[in-house]
């Protein structure tokens, strides 16, 4: 239990304490869901002497009174928050009650937005596609990032090799991933003619079915390595004494896998599903460059119609309206993710060890 | 990563929509608040990259700016980027002084809402100017009988490419009628080629082919009713008879295998036909110099043949009715500060569309707006190409301006939507008409 990243872990962990618990919540959207969850494994795993420590020189356990210092230290972030994300935002739900082609003058028109935005087939199509994204994009890439993940968790040199290779489309931008692939699809001059190997020359990008199948590909393909990336760390956090325990008791490597690491991984298995559920959410970027939507609108997800219908069609008005309902139903969907796992979120992971 | 908050990239989008909002508020309040002050007068202009334009403009800036009347500041955008950049800027008061564009629909738009300046009297000033570009020019450029835009660069009607290695060898010739174009089509798919080179995916490339199945079937007034803005202008018969032609080419499969995937930025579509993998292509005039430039001996060979659009059998358009964009267009920012103005309008006089500059465009494969250019054509390496275009365009009983041009962008929109549709077979041509005429999108 003194790896260098249990140790890394521990330092994250201090900062957590200082910003104070509800903080630690709030924050565990972004990343901290895992090592929160790895913080409860040691919680109980070991006494923590540093942990104490801290503990002891800040007297009580419990919550401090609100000092200057600490509204001191929010204010840039608080500062920057609010300019960068709150003002827009108020800015959009205005202008989601207004009419505006992006030039002219705006002027208000009450629902007339809403009204258009509730009532237009495009909407509703884009909900379902989003929808349709957010369940593929789950079940494909989780059990897959998990298998990785473990996989990638033991300390074999040919592992660390094969993570490095797993890892690199990580590094890529998606607007470069998405103009490769366009390049690589092209039914008459991408793969198939350049490898000559006709059957890969399918209509990817223009058959509304074959459309979904490589989008969901392409899409795994970039994130798949992010999230085998939580779950390696994850797997990497269980304590080694649970394998012996099982072992002495004659489980085998199957076994071992679905009663202790599977288990185990609950906590970070909702930090990804959360960043994935999001993520699948507002997918933009490699929408965009392959497809634009189409063909026809059989990838015209939510945001992406929000985007056209804004910045092509100049309807600003239903195009706020249109990310105000993204804002909504983003912040539902990681609150409801959240919840999943949270209620006993105070149990201890690691009984037994 | 593609680990944002929720919040985080709709949030950009708010910003960016936030900030146009804060912006345009400033922009109305008082002109000439962005744009560069100081240090000697300059003026902004942006241009869509790709060769062999981007070279003409910069050294027509460049030699400009060498006269010592101001300094224009050049930048280059890439072309579908440019036309949501250019808006969003124009409505957050950041628009350069020599906005770049194609008249129409667009302009129009620039115009009721005061963001461009009248040029009608500058023009009126400067008549010598004015009678140096090609009549024609000027229609598009016209919102309510004031100009607000100047031509620029070259004359870019939609032809009917062909490949005439392809069509010797399938034994077909090139169509001058509709029953022309069934038989390549029908020789092609004999023959082991594609018949006819579409980029499906980016949709005003259908859109063309609509545009002069329209007039051949209905004559040019059809759409003439239709800019307009005339009620129930899209439910005439010869909108819905130009759906049945376009069914009846799905039909037979006119388009290559895939064409719905294949984008024209990549140029995939020209590369097609020069790779002598399809018999037809209609396209942009612009193509020539793209496919002059990466065909190899394409074009100086002689493989590459050009024509008009088929005349259909009871239709009352003409052999020689074209459609296409009539040139691009610049205009002057109403938000630029007077000494910006001074510069562009210099710019405009001595720099923008030159003998010189003509003469580069000639160079590059392309008839420039400008009159009394027979000559140089005829002197060109692709004189035989230059002069039909140029001849054609004087000839033309019509000149249909590209429909999401001639449009106000929303409808523009709508009619891309609406055209991708119409060529996936999954919309009737009774309900591309219908959906059109009531202003339904996807």
């Amino acid at each position: 239990m003194t790896s260098p990243s249990a140790r890394l872990d521990r330092g994250e962990h201090l900062d957590r304490v200082e910003s104070g618990e509800r903080l630690e919540r709030a924050e565990s959207v972004h990343s901290g869901e895992r090592a929160d969850a790895d913080e409860r494994v040691r919680d109980a795993a070991e006494p923590r002497p540093a942990r104490g420590a801290e503990r002891s020189s800040r007297g009580a356990p419990g919550r401090e009174r609100l000092q200057l210092s600490h509204v001191l230290f929010a204010l840039p972030a608080l500062g920057f928050f609010a300019i960068f994300a709150l003002l827009p935002l108020v800015g959009v739900l205005v202008l989601s009650f207004t009419s505006w082609n992006g030039i002219g003058a705006i002027t208000f028109t009450g629902l007339t937005s809403w009204g258009e935005v509730l009532t237009r087939s495009t909407t509703w199509h884009g909900l379902a596609l989003v929808v349709l994204m957010i369940m593929a994009t789950w079940v494909l890439q989780t059990p897959l990032s998990i298998l990785l993940g473990t996989f990638l968790a033991g300390r074999q040199r040919y592992r660390n090799v094969l993570a490095v290779l797993y890892f690199l489309p990580l590094l890529l931008s998606s607007a470069a991933i998405a103009i490769t692939f366009k390049s690589l699809l092209d039914p008459n001059f991408g793969l198939a003619s350049g490898l000559n190997m006709p059957f890969l020359k399918q209509n990817w990008l223009g058959d509304a079915t074959l459309v979904w199948i490589v989008l969901l590909v392409i899409i795994a393909w970039q994130f798949i390595p992010f999230h085998t990336l939580i779950y390696q760390g994850a797997v990497r956090q269980i304590p080694q004494t649970m394998y012996e325990a099982a072992q002495i008791d004659g489980a085998g490597r199957v076994r071992q896998f679905f009663s202790i690491t599977l288990p185990q991984l609950k906590y970070t298995l909702i930090t990804s599903s959360t960043l994935m559920v999001v993520g699948a959410l507002t997918y933009f970027d490699i929408i965009f460059v392959l497809t634009q939507g189409g063909p026809g609108s059989s990838t015209r997800i939510l945001p992406l119609d929000m985007y056209l219908t804004g910045f092509r069609g100049n309807e600003m008005g239903v195009a706020s309206a249109l990310a105000v309902i993204l804002v909504v139903l983003g912040l539902g969907l990681a609150l409801g993710v959240q919840r999943l796992g949270g209620k006993d979120a105070s149990a201890s992971q690691t009984e037994g060890a | 990563m593609h680990t944002p908050l929720i919040s985080r990239r709709t949030a950009l989008g708010a910003a960016a929509g936030a900030s146009a909002l804060a912006l345009a508020a400033c922009g109305t309040s008082g002109p000439g608040g962005s744009g560069s002050s100081g240090g000697g007068d300059s003026a902004t202009f942006w241009q869509l990259s790709g060769q062999p334009n981007e070279g003409i403009y910069k050294d027509s800036v460049d030699v400009f700016n060498k006269l010592d009347k101001g300094t224009i500041d050049l930048t280059f955008f890439q072309n579908d980027a440019y036309k949501q950049k250019i808006r969003t800027a124009i409505g957050a008061g950041e628009a350069p002084t020599i906005i770049y564009g194609w008249g129409g629909g667009g302009l129009r738009t620039y115009a009721e809402e005061k963001q461009v300046d009248d040029l009608t009297s500058w023009l009126e000033e400067n008549a010598d100017f004015k009678d140096r570009f090609i009549d024609s020019v000027w229609g598009a450029a016209t919102v309510d009988d004031k100009i607000y835009a100047l031509p620029i660069g070259a004359t870019q009607p939609i032809i009917m490419f062909h490949n005439k290695t392809v069509l010797e060898k399938i034994g077909a010739k090139a169509p001058t009628t509709w029953d022309d174009l069934l038989d390549v089509i029908e020789k092609a798919h004999s023959g082991g080629v594609a018949p006819i080179s579409l980029a499906g995916q980016s949709r005003w490339t259908s859109m063309m082919w609509l545009e002069y199945l329209l007039d051949r079937i209905g004559g040019p007034k059809v759409f003439e009713r239709i800019a307009a803005g005339e009620k129930d202008a899209w439910l005439d018969d010869a909108v819905v008879a130009m759906g049945d032609k376009v069914k009846e080419l799905l039909k037979v499969k006119a388009f290559a295998d895939g064409f719905e995937s294949m984008a024209a930025d990549s140029n995939t579509d020209q590369a097609l036909l020069w790779s002598d993998k399809a018999a037809l292509m209609l396209h942009g005039g612009w193509t020539f110099g793209g496919m002059k430039a990466s065909g190899g001996d394409f074009v100086s060979g002689g493989h590459l043949g050009y024509g008009p659009f088929p005349t259909i059998e009871g239709g009352k358009g003409e052999l020689g009715d074209l459609v296409g964009n009539p040139c691009n267009y610049v205009s002057l920012s109403s938000a630029a500060s007077d000494a910006e103005k001074t510069v562009a309008q210099d710019f405009f006089l001595e720099g923008m569309m030159t003998d010189d500059v003509a003469a580069a465009f000639v160079d590059s494969g392309s008839a420039p707006v400008v009159t009394g250019q027979e000559d140089a054509l005829k002197a060109s390496d692709d004189a035989d190409y230059l002069q039909w275009v140029y001849q054609s365009l004087q000839d033309a009983p019509a000149f249909t301006q590209s429909w999401d041009q001639a449009l106000q962008p929303t409808d523009a929109e709508t009619l891309l939507v609406n055209t991708e549709q119409l060529f996936l077979g999954k919309l009737e041509p009774e309900q591309f008409a219908e959906n059109m005429n009531s202003g339904k999108g996807a």
